[in-house]
């Protein structure tokens, strides 16, 4: 079995993956990330649509486009790429993490490594998740996969589909279903409104004739060997009205139904993970209850834009470069989501040093503010135009701003939307 | 079609034709196994909830509950020989009242006159410590530490596989539609047209074993689909048991289980509702939440959050609430295996042994296949071998080194290997290596699995289906971009 030591492995090769070990590598650590799939970028490379990259690079790309930029970074710099790299397991003794990744022109490789960086994306909720009751025939795909094989593979999963989920994900593969030909009959969302961008409304569903289904879920499937339609029933006050229901005729059921961190081999270790997020329990500097163990990107929680995976990944990887240069971390407090907020990352923050969140809220809102507390103490006030559960919001608190911390109490910011 | 004539005919390749195939492949006889389906164990079988039940359920002077206790103690063996995913986790049947507490005893008293090994009455606080994931309001119950789990397809596959090595000729999508006797036996005739002709016929056909019958003009009987829904969870779930959990029976049926299925899922159901399709495998949201509430009334930590996939079996019930397995009264040369239900595919090597029995008795002649090998190759699982192993093998064959399904560490190999047996269908590859069976359901490995098929078979991707018939997975490829005389795209 080949044996390798490394400071790092960064386990995902797609924009987590690759920011976090640019980071790492730039302060002269060594890195090798181990990425499943044939080529680096992770799903960056199916989203051929346009929107990636307006943050951070300050200009509008495809998804393809935007990876791109950083494999030429990963293949100039020193750091080592396995590609076709599972990594089936991870051992932590004391003081040591071993790691092993399958691949197909390797065998099994034993990575000695001194800090992990789980980078490897969420997956898509699926019929199971959403428990549509009916039959079980072909024809219905999750929106990711169905993207996979249009954009990837050139084939048609379906000629005449119903898209369930109004998120960006759902809006675009409704938009590129009618570019490849077929007919999508309508889009199903079961919120009173539209999960996505209202420019993916306009330019994916409005200039298409597509109908929206806002507050309507699918009732059952039918058909015995493919698809062959789904009642719809709408929704008055959250109540099913299912005298109202009707019929559509499709071959295809594509599932926009939401994205969950893929923490299997964390939990198995026996990371802590955050219901709320499904993904890892991480402090300040984003390394999980374990130490030398770090998460970022879509597997520490969903993120809306690509740029923002990109942003806390670079921050990552500083942090286990710090990590590894033996830098003591200052004294830290826990974060706790407060009223209308459904999650907060991290989990911990250090009044003496720059602490960056992101946060989810559960309410829809024009005009919100975002309210934060210590000990009871407002602490700042940040003004909000619009907000609603699938928009993440973030914000900063600079090292020294929080002035009221006291061995008396427990000193945990807490985070309100009003 | 074949020339040959069989000895005998076995219609249905559910997991009860599959081992009276693999039994008589032991002996000097030509044996046909016909399916209608396009592959084995996709009837019934496929939706089994894969227990291996304790003996403890039935009365004695059930022939099913005979077959129940002698099948039982057969898989060990078969296990050996197989290699299928089996273990005897134990069976406890959880009491939360006095009343239901009667039952239990009843219960206890059918083990012990079924001969059921290591059966016992618990208390309270024995049931806790057997399994402490129970609800505390429990009052006792039972515990048969002879029950255990199986993957039914797994089973069914394995079965097919012996019996195919030692000589069984099997014909899928081969949908018996009319039969004749004739001076060599019967003449099977199949919905497209192809025909064998063999000298004695097995009815294994499951939910259709009364239409079969219609067909050889022999016994009147009724089989009436159960309806039973299942829930899966993920494999992280922390309500997975250590046991398999019963409630205590009503008239009707075994109740909702909660099953620590033996890869590592933890299943929730059957709910039992007899109906007249023997083609609705609908799930509906009324039962998914009936199927909760009873199964968290005996494992509080079962979550909802946890439900990766939900589906649907058809039990066959008959009348008598009995197997009935007999040489047909009406028909020459006819064995009847019909109203196979629970505790079917624990009865299922002993039903083999019996009807090998029957045939002997109606004058099958048997005698033992000298080069007959019980067992069957063992193929390594990426998930569960060790790093060094798994290093050896990718050595032999690097496709071991490509895992294809995330959720469940299957390997390109694995996939190779489904395909080469004739599994060549979405679900037939499912079933047997279990990718696309975790928790994304197919989201990541679907278009690597078309591929692999494609890339060994040969076949186009328009005939690439879920399970047959018309369940294609692509309707269409995109048109190549053509270039027009105006040199713009079109």
């Amino acid at each position: 079995m080949k044996e390798i030591k490394v400071d790092t492995l960064v386990i995902g090769g797609g924009s987590a993956g690759m920011a976090a070990a640019l980071e790492i590598a730039e302060r002269g650590f060594s890195v090798t990330i181990a990425e499943r799939e044939n080529s680096m970028g992770g799903i960056l490379n199916q989203c051929i649509h346009n929107g990636f990259g307006l943050h951070h690079f300050k200009e509008e790309l495809s998804g393809p486009a935007y990876a791109e930029k950083f494999i030429d970074m990963v293949d100039s710099s020193k750091i080592k790429v396995f590609l076709d790299m599972t990594v089936m397991d991870i051992e932590q003794t004391t003081d040591d993490l071993t790691a092993y990744g399958l691949s197909r022109d390797n065998g099994m490789v034993k990575f000695s490594i001194k800090t992990v960086v789980f980078a490897n994306g969420c997956r898509e909720r699926n019929r199971g998740s959403i428990g549509t009751p009916g039959t079980r025939p072909s024809g219905i795909f999750t929106a990711g996969l169905a993207q996979r094989l249009v954009n990837m593979e050139g084939f048609i999963p379906g000629k005449e589909c119903v898209v369930v989920g109004s998120g960006d994900i759902g809006l675009i593969m409704a938009r590129r279903m009618t570019w490849i030909g077929s007919k999508v009959k309508a889009v199903i969302e079961i919120q009173p409104y539209p999960a996505g961008l209202t420019r993916n409304i306009v330019q994916c569903l409005n200039d298409f004739d597509i109908p929206l289904y806002l507050s309507h879920v699918v009732g059952e499937i039918h058909g015995r060997d493919r698809v062959e339609s789904i009642d719809v029933i709408p929704l008055e006050n959250g109540v099913e009205q299912k005298d109202k229901s009707f019929n559509i005729k499709c071959d295809s059921l594509l599932l926009a139904v939401g994205l969950v961190p893929d923490n299997e081999l964390a939990q198995k270790i026996g990371i802590t993970i955050n219901p709320e997020t499904n993904g890892p329990v991480v402090n300040r500097q984003l390394m999980t209850g374990q130490n030398g163990i770090f998460a970022c990107g879509n597997v520490l929680h969903v993120h809306d834009l690509v740029d923002f995976v990109t942003e806390e990944s670079e921050r990552c990887g500083r942090y286990v470069a710090d990590y590894l240069d033996n830098k003591k971390p200052a004294d830290q407090y826990k974060t706790t989501p407060g009223k209308n907020v459904k999650y907060l990352v991290p989990n911990y923050y250090s009044p003496k040093e720059d602490n960056k969140f992101y946060l989810r809220t559960m309410i829809v809102k024009n005009r919100a503010e975002l309210v934060v507390k210590v000990n009871g103490k407002e602490i700042t006030r940040k003004k909000l135009n619009h907000i609603q559960p699938s928009e993440m919001i973030s914000f900063s608190i600079p090292g020294g701003k929080v002035e009221n911390i006291s061995e008396l109490h427990n000193n945990i910011l807490e985070v309100q939307i009003v | 079609m074949s020339k040959e004539i069989f000895d005998v005919a076995i219609i249905g390749a559910g997991v009860v034709g599959s081992a009276i195939a693999r039994k008589l492949s032991s002996y000097n006889l030509k044996v046909a196994l016909l399916e209608k389906e396009c592959d084995v164990s996709f009837g019934v079988s496929k939706a089994n909830s894969g227990i291996i039940h304790g003996g403890f359920h039935h009365g004695s002077e059930y022939l099913k509950s005979k077959l129940e206790v002698q099948g039982n103690r057969m898989f060990d063996r078969l296990e050996q020989e197989l290699h299928f995913p089996f273990r005897r986790c134990g069976i406890m049947v959880a009491a939360f009242s006095v009343e239901e507490m009667k039952t239990v005893e009843q219960l206890y008293m059918n083990g012990v006159n079924n001969k059921a090994v290591g059966i016992e009455m618990c208390n309270r606080s024995r049931m806790l410590s057997l399994e402490p994931k129970l609800n505390d309001d429990v009052v006792g119950g039972l515990y048969a530490p002879a029950g255990g789990i199986i993957e039914p397809y797994r089973f069914v596959f394995s079965l097919v596989e012996s019996a195919l090595k030692n000589g069984v000729k099997l014909f899928t999508e081969f949908k018996v539609t009319s039969a004749e006797h004739n001076s060599n036996g019967y003449g099977i005739v199949s919905e497209d047209g192809k025909k064998i002709e063999s000298r004695w016929v097995v009815n294994a056909s499951g939910l259709f074993a009364d239409e079969v019958s219609g067909i050889f003009n022999a016994e009147e009987f009724k089989i009436t689909p159960r309806k039973g829904e299942e829930f899966l969870l993920d494999r992280n779930s922390a309500a997975r048991t250590e046991h398999v959990i019963f409630p205590v029976p009503d008239h009707v049926s075994k109740g909702i289980l909660v099953i620590p299925t033996v890869e590592g899922t933890t299943m929730l159901g059957p709910t039992a509702i007899p109906q007249d399709s023997k083609e609705d495998v609908s799930t509906t949201a009324i039962n998914l939440k009936m199927v909760f509430s009873s199964a968290r009334r005996m494992v509080p930590s079962i979550s909802g959050r946890d439900i990766i996939t939900s589906f649907t079996g058809l039990r066959p019930v008959l009348e008598s609430g009995d197997f009935y397995i007999d040489v047909s009264a009406k028909q020459p040369n006819l064995i009847q295996v019909a109203g196979i239900q629970s505790p079917g595919l624990t009865a299922v090597p002993a039903i083999a042994e019996y009807v090998k029995d029957l045939l002997k008795k109606d004058g099958l002649v048997l005698t033992e296949k000298s080069s007959y090998d019980p067992t069957i190759d063992k193929l390594p699982r990426m998930r569960t071998i060790s790093p060094v192993e798994a290093d050896e093998l990718i050595k032999s064959d690097p496709a071991f080194g490509e895992i294809v399904c995330r959720c469940e560490s299957v390997s390109e190999a694995e996939i190779v290997a489904a395909v080469k047996n004739g599994h060549t269908t979405l679900d037939g590859i499912k079933f047997y290596t279990r990718a696309q069976m975790g928790r994304c359901q197919g989201g990541f490995c679907t278009d690597r699995i078309i591929k692999i098929i494609q890339r060994e078979t040969g076949l186009s991707y328009e005939d690439i289906t879920k399970r047959g018939k018309a369940s294609w997975i692509l309707e269409d490829k995109i048109g190549d971009l053509e270039v027009n005389s105006y040199g713009n795209m079109e």
